[in-house]
């Protein structure tokens, strides 16, 4: 049983997604979901106990022997992952039912459920597969789900901005795809562990290097590192409320973990930084696009769109830590992926939760909600706090390492932006609880009430995992450090 | 147990309150400094709290004789501002106060500049809702531009503390000396919250438009945490004494011109830090029980003055010195409080600004820094003159406004009635405070030289505000608010070079008025390239995305392939 884990962890969700397309009943299908979804956070759990302190577990699909047989390798970087989609993805899928009650036609909801699970199962699958041509399957199959849940929004635009992120989404898979089958021209294998092996001999080849350049812009793109994000604030804005929550969450953090694994796994440290000069590539382009989202944020005036805008931001932060190319901005990359997609998902939680209440995200009719509603308020305002990096925040912990990796790397100029660029988040973060808290009601909300408890406890739990890992970081930082060590090849 | 820090108390306490009934939870307020003076007691000085946090040795909890004074008079202001609150029912300004408090007391037992950092802006952010809880427009900017220099001191100290921890590999927060670029951050950050000149614009700014009771308790933690901070970390930089003698002279000038009485205190706060960042500067033992037992009185007689004006604008619902006068009828026991607090701050002999600021100027002279000895004497004048009888005087005496109103709440009378009675008990037995100082303290304040000049600088300068006030030269209580800065270039000056001045005036406005207007365009032109509707923000159709991920893939593929 314990040895089947990896495969268990995957088949949970996979399996529970086509049983709940076929029950009518909306309920019961979310119960099912519900139950598939949170045993797949102990089997994630039980996955980084085994791992824990570097371990690492390879498991043989059908005892098909690697490299022809497909090959499931976990360690600390992709338990870790695996606990960010499982957990943050079941405290959604639990109140997805309260969410869906005004948005959708009962008996809908079960193929919703259907969709969502699949997310998830690819989400899982892509984090744990040793095979290069998996990723792409799992990509694709993480994207065709995503459009679903996107398009299920029910502001007509929608409609376009799933249609965007298909057409942008696919040319990203083809991408990737194209990279994927120059390595297989070259080298013969599609396990990752043996592409590794063989990559280095054929460094000079064309090839190889087409098929860098091929991958990184594939892959950016499903970041939606800047300039590729255009399709991010869209499919942010109007999918339904409660999924931007688990898009948000894990779409793009496990995109950035499939370009770090490839990135220094699959091409090397040697060839992607000393030879390929990743790193002067990313640098300029998160630092641009750090500033440039921030400052977007500052000017929206539609919260969820802010938010999204914010998210661009954040995920310039984590490109920054690769390009530092020491430990502590991969130490930062890793901690700022588990913090972000956490404080993420709690903020556009809770502000499901208002518009829920408000039926709007427009900044001004938020205005005194922190009074109507003084506990979801409550929740984004710690939640809001972690975003900036406030002391004893999940934030301020992975902000100090990228401040610190830049120090190391005597680039002062650069931390100072980003002290910079964290007072800009002051201000779009400011900007909302100061409507929130110091403004009148608008006449039309004045009878606005709490959420329901089941929409409550989940916020809740983010605002408080956000204070926990602030003070705690052997989960985050703890791994995240071994993890960098490891994948630089410092610690050997 | 007893190695509990109470700044934790505070801040627990503060979390806590809004869960417990409304009516309970003025008496948590009063409890809290209690019992935390109790636990700071039973304490035996050292280090506790150690945390390991990123590989970082914490000392989250450190005791010793200089933390215990300020420790001590915090909570003691803590407890009067909050039995002066006491008629309050605002929850936010009371958890907002907690929350300050415990931040303050927190910073100043911190053992380690990362925890220094994470209580030093706790107390940015805490007390910023006692300005806001005004609830004015007012207010509400004041408060913003307020937050905004305080975060920005905690962003400079921490910046300074990493850049320090990469240079020494320390984190420890002891005598750090002005060495290198990281301690002139960590230097600047603290002058920033110590009101530095040129620095100082925030205080007078936000201390008259907090609450009533905001004052109050504002006065009385942030700039004397700094001190703290400065006297832990700088003691003997000799650039502090000259900073402190300016600190002294200025702000007498505009004490004395400016109308809104809370903001004379303001400025009379910034002159008597003056006193206590020279004897930092000087840095000898006694003038560093000299700093200590300065800020101790200075605490109490400070928040006695603010807490009589706050009575007056709670009771009068002004504070301007045009509109007051003759109030002795009507509060004849905030008028006798008050007084107390004016004998105190000019330092007359048996009240306990005489016992402490006697000290620093001994010290002063003990180490012949003549020039700064008199600076500190003519300010020594100037704050009898502004504090100690311009306030009294205008607001309950002077000419009779025909205000009548009633005496303050009876909470507010013993809350200044206990300032005032430490005030003359550490005036009268000033060896119960000598014994609590970091340093063994060897000086008598009460010799015949000390008290004859003392005497003869208090009267001479009563003698001259009575001569000024009766030849009408003395600056009159003007209905106008905005007595600033381009005061000097527009009035004093003109007389004296007024084609010069006029030019700088006009200059200035012209820099002004195109800043502003420049301002107003960069801010217009940022909203049409990132606002909602601006081209950077505009959703890209998909003919546009793929044209730029092309692009995107054919500037990659160029980069690598040649």
């Amino acid at each position: 049983m314990i040895y089947q884990l990896p495969a268990i962890v995957l088949l949970l969700t996979l399996l529970a997604a086509p049983i709940c397309s076929m029950i009518r009943n909306g309920d019961i299908a979310w119960k099912l979901a519900v139950i598939a979804a949170w045993l797949s956070v102990a089997a994630s759990m039980a996955l980084m106990h085994q791992v824990w302190g570097g371990n690492e577990i390879s498991y043989h699909m059908g005892g098909w022997p690697p490299p022809w047989g497909i090959e499931v390798r976990i360690d600390e970087l992709s338990a870790l992952v695996l606990i960010l989609v499982t957990l943050f993805g079941s405290l959604v899928i639990t109140v997805l039912r309260e969410s869906l009650r005004t948005a959708m036609r009962s008996h809908r909801h079960s193929l919703y459920y259907t969709t969502f699970l699949l997310c998830m199962a690819s989400l899982i699958g892509i984090t744990i597969t040793g095979d290069a041509f998996n990723v792409f399957v799992f990509l694709e199959i993480s994207s065709l789900s995503t459009y679903a849940l996107i398009a299920r929004g029910r502001d007509r635009r929608a409609l376009t901005a799933a249609f965007r992120y298909l057409i942008m989404g696919t040319i990203g898979a083809t991408f990737i795809l194209i990279a994927i089958g120059f390595m297989y021209m070259v080298t013969g294998t599609l396990n990752m562990a043996d592409l590794a092996v063989r990559l280095p001999e054929h460094a000079d080849n064309r090839v190889v290097q087409a098929s860098f350049a091929f991958f990184i812009v594939g892959i950016a793109l499903k970041i939606a590192i800047f300039p590729l994000h255009y399709w991010l604030p869209n499919a942010y804005t109007y999918a339904p409320k409660a999924t931007t929550a688990f898009l948000a969450a894990t779409a793009t953090k496990v995109s950035l973990y499939v370009m770090i694994r490839f990135i220094f796994d699959v091409y090397g440290v040697e060839f992607s930084f000393k030879q390929m000069h990743i790193d002067a590539l990313l640098l300029p382009l998160s630092v641009a696009g750090i500033f440039i989202a921030s400052l977007i944020a500052v000017f929206q005036s539609d919260v969820k769109r802010l938010l999204a805008w914010s998210s661009v931001a954040q995920l310039g932060y984590m490109s920054l830590g690769i390009a530092m190319v020491n430990v502590a901005g991969l130490t930062a990359t890793v901690t700022h992926m588990f913090n972000h997609a956490m404080i993420k998902a709690g903020l556009f939680l809770c502000l499901a939760a208002m518009i829920y209440r408000l039926n709007s995200s427009h900044i001004k009719d938020l205005a005194g909600i922190g009074r109507s509603m003084p506990l979801t308020t409550g929740a984004f305002a710690v939640l809001g706090a972690g975003l900036v990096g406030i002391p004893l925040t999940a934030g301020f912990v992975s902000k100090w390492y990228l401040i610190n990796a830049a120090l190391e790397n005597g680039w002062v100029i650069l931390a100072v932006m980003l002290i910079i660029s964290s007072l800009m988040a002051v201000a779009y973060i400011g900007k909302i609880i100061d409507v929130a808290y110091f403004k009148p009601a608008p006449a039309q909300h004045k009878d606005v009430k709490e959420v329901a408890t089941s929409i409550l406890i989940p916020c809740w739990i983010f605002a408080l995992l956000t204070i926990y890992f602030g003070i705690d970081t052997r989960l985050t930082a703890g791994v995240a450090g071994r993890v960098a060590e490891t994948l630089l090849g410092v610690g050997l | 147990m007893t190695s509990l820090s109470p700044a934790l108390l505070f801040i627990i306490a503060g979390c806590l309150l809004p869960l417990i009934p409304a009516s309970t939870r003025r008496y948590v307020a009063l409890l809290v400094p209690v019992i935390g003076i109790a636990l700071l007691l039973l304490t035996p000085h050292g280090s506790y709290g150690q945390v390991s946090i990123f590989g970082l040795e914490l000392t989250t909890y450190r005791l010793d004789k200089l933390a215990f004074v300020w420790a001590l008079i915090f909570h003691i202001a803590a407890f009067i501002g909050a039995l002066y609150a006491f008629h309050l029912k605002d929850t936010v300004q009371q958890v907002a106060a907690l929350l300050y408090q415990g931040a303050a007391i927190g910073a100043v037992l911190a053992g380690d500049m990362i925890t220094l950092f994470v209580w030093w802006e706790l107390t940015a952010i805490a007390s910023v809702f006692l300005i806001w809880a005004r609830r004015t427009e007012r207010a509400y900017r004041v408060g913003m531009r307020y937050l905004m220099i305080q975060i920005g001191s905690g962003v400079i100290l921490l910046t300074g503390v990493l850049m320090h921890l990469h240079d020494t590999g320390s984190i420890a927060f002891d005598n750090l000396g002005l060495t290198s670029v990281a301690t002139l951050l960590i230097f600047i950050s603290f002058g920033i919250k110590c009101a530095f000149p040129f620095l100082h614009n925030w205080l007078q700014d936000s201390y008259p438009e907090a609450t009533v009771t905001g004052t109050v308790i504002l006065s009385a933690f942030t700039t004397k945490l700094a001190v703290y901070a400065l006297a832990r970390g700088y003691a003997g930089t000799e650039i502090l004494i000259w900073i402190g003698a300016a600190m002294t002279a200025f702000p007498i000038f505009f004490a004395v011109i400016e109308n809104d009485l809370r903001r004379v205190l303001a400025y009379s706060l910034n002159n008597q830090l003056g006193f206590m960042v020279v004897g930092v500067g000087i840095g000898t033992e006694m003038a560093l029980n000299g700093t200590a037992a300065h800020a101790f009185s200075h605490i109490l007689y400070k928040a006695l003055l603010f807490m009589a004006m706050g009575a007056v604008l709670y009771r009068v619902k002004t504070i301007k010195a045009s509109e007051l006068g003759g109030l002795y009828k009507s509060m004849p026991w905030t008028t006798f409080f008050c007084i107390i607090g004016s004998l105190s701050i000019s330092a007359f002999p048996l009240f306990s600004g005489f016992i402490s600021k006697s000290m620093i100027l001994t010290a002063v002279a003990v180490e012949h820094h003549t020039v700064v000895w008199l600076i500190l004497l003519m300010a020594s004048a100037g704050v009898m003159d502004h504090s100690g009888i311009k306030i009294p005087f205008f607001a309950f005496f002077a000419h009779d406004s025909g205000k009548r109103c009633e005496e303050a709440p009876l909470n507010m009378l013993w809350a200044m009635g206990i300032a005032a009675f430490l005030c003359i008990a550490i005036g009268v037995y000033p060896d119960a405070l000598y014994a609590i100082m970091p340093y063994p303290v060897d000086y008598a304040p009460y010799t015949t030289a000390h008290v004859i000049t003392q005497l003869q600088l208090l009267m001479f300068s009563a003698l001259a505000f009575t001569v000024l006030f009766l030849t009408g030269l003395y600056p009159p209580e003007i209905k106008s608010v905005n007595l600033d800065t381009d005061w000097l270039y527009r009035k004093a000056a003109v007389k004296i070079i007024a084609p010069v001045s006029t030019a700088v005036a006009s200059t200035q406005a012209m820099l002004f008025t195109g800043l502003a207007t420049l301002t107003q365009r960069s801010l217009s032109k940022i909203d049409q390239l990132v606002g909602p509707q601006a081209w950077l923000t505009r959703s890209v159709d998909s003919t546009g995305m793929v044209g730029l991920i092309t692009a995107t893939l054919l500037v990659f593929l160029m980069f690598y392939l040649w």
